[in-house]
């Protein structure tokens, strides 16, 4: 499984690539820009990659399948959500930077619900929720807040309904 | 995904070795680099070709048209979320509905059209298209009862 898919993001690199090579081909304007973009954004997401390395590594040292399941697990209950929505709640950067950390989570026990709640949960950015506050008012940012934090477990519950994960997964 | 449950975690005394943890995690990162490293040049291509400007032109035919273009525009929407403020903003200022517009902006942040082939690389094809449908879904109708409770509150 693990060869699988590391030569899917290979493939899927590769792909990319072919995409930028034929824009240079036919628009050299616009894969300039594009690379120029790719550049700027590898360097702001340079050192959030640091820290998911380090979250990384502190899940792989300390977090044993035992204690994954108890604190993440099926009989996390109540705390499993809340840490899920709050997880959710602080992480930053681009989503496909977690995807990893996300997938070794569960990987050792941790709930479908809980990694597709983290995922929703997402989108109550934190450091923004000022300027959603200044463009629609504060009313709208708590309201829109709460149902997205309701929301964010709802969706966790179905999509661990709809999408289980296969044992050998 | 990348490296699974090792036989020495469920022994007595916990956790691994931290040279093979640092190990399983130089691994388990090294392969989502090329991920990474794809979605960010895809981003980037795909940013320098989709027009930003005409968008507010598609919206204002029917409220239902509407919601369902707003939660379709932010889905496939790439970007800093505070682009989808900004989008939102200029929508309102259009005449646009606010359910219209928190359809566009819940989308944005919880649907990535554009991350479905990471993610399924990462976490699974069904898992991936469950999760992103479920949330275009729920953005259908997180914006209305937004907008339902703000009436409410007054």
């Amino acid at each position: 499984m693990a060869g699988r898919r590391g030569r899917g993001g290979w493939i899927f690199l590769g792909l990319v690539a072919l995409a930028q090579g034929a824009t240079a081909l036919a628009e050299p304007g616009l894969a300039r820009q594009a690379l120029q973009g790719f550049a700027r954004t590898l360097s702001e997401v340079a050192p959030l990659l640091a820290l998911v390395f380090a979250l990384m590594y502190g899940a792989e040292r300390f977090l044993t399948p035992a204690r994954t399941r108890a604190w993440l697990g099926r009989g996390s209950g109540w705390r499993g959500w809340a840490v899920a929505v709050l997880a959710g709640v602080v992480s930053t950067g681009p989503v496909y930077a977690w995807y990893t950390l996300l997938a070794e989570l569960r990987a050792k026990g941790m709930r479908t619900a809980l990694v597709a709640t983290v995922l929703y949960a997402r989108a109550i950015k934190l450091p923004l929720l000022p300027l959603l506050a200044h463009y629609f008012g504060l009313r709208y940012m708590l309201v829109l807040s709460l149902w997205l934090a309701a929301f964010a477990i709802v969706n966790g519950a179905l999509v661990e309904r709809l999408a289980p994960v296969p044992p050998a997964e | 995904m990348l490296t699974g449950p090792q036989p020495d975690r469920d022994a007595p005394h916990g956790s691994p070795a931290p040279g093979s943890a640092l190990a399983r995690t130089v691994r388990a990162f090294a392969q989502m680099l090329p991920i990474l490293l794809g979605m960010l040049l895809l981003t980037s291509l795909l940013m320098a070709w989709l027009p930003r400007s005409g968008l507010t032109d598609w919206f204002g035919r029917a409220p239902l048209l509407d919601l369902l273009l707003g939660a379709a525009v932010g889905s496939v929407a790439m970007g800093h979320p505070l682009a989808g403020y900004l989008l939102g903003g200029e929508l309102i200022a259009a005449g646009i509905g606010l359910v219209a517009v928190t359809a566009l902006i819940v989308s944005w942040v919880t649907v990535g059209v554009v991350h479905l082939p990471a993610e399924a690389l990462a976490l699974g094809r069904r898992f991936a298209l469950v999760r992103n449908g479920l949330c275009f879904l729920s953005a259908l109708a997180v914006a209305p009862l937004t907008v339902a409770a703000l009436r409410l509150i007054g």
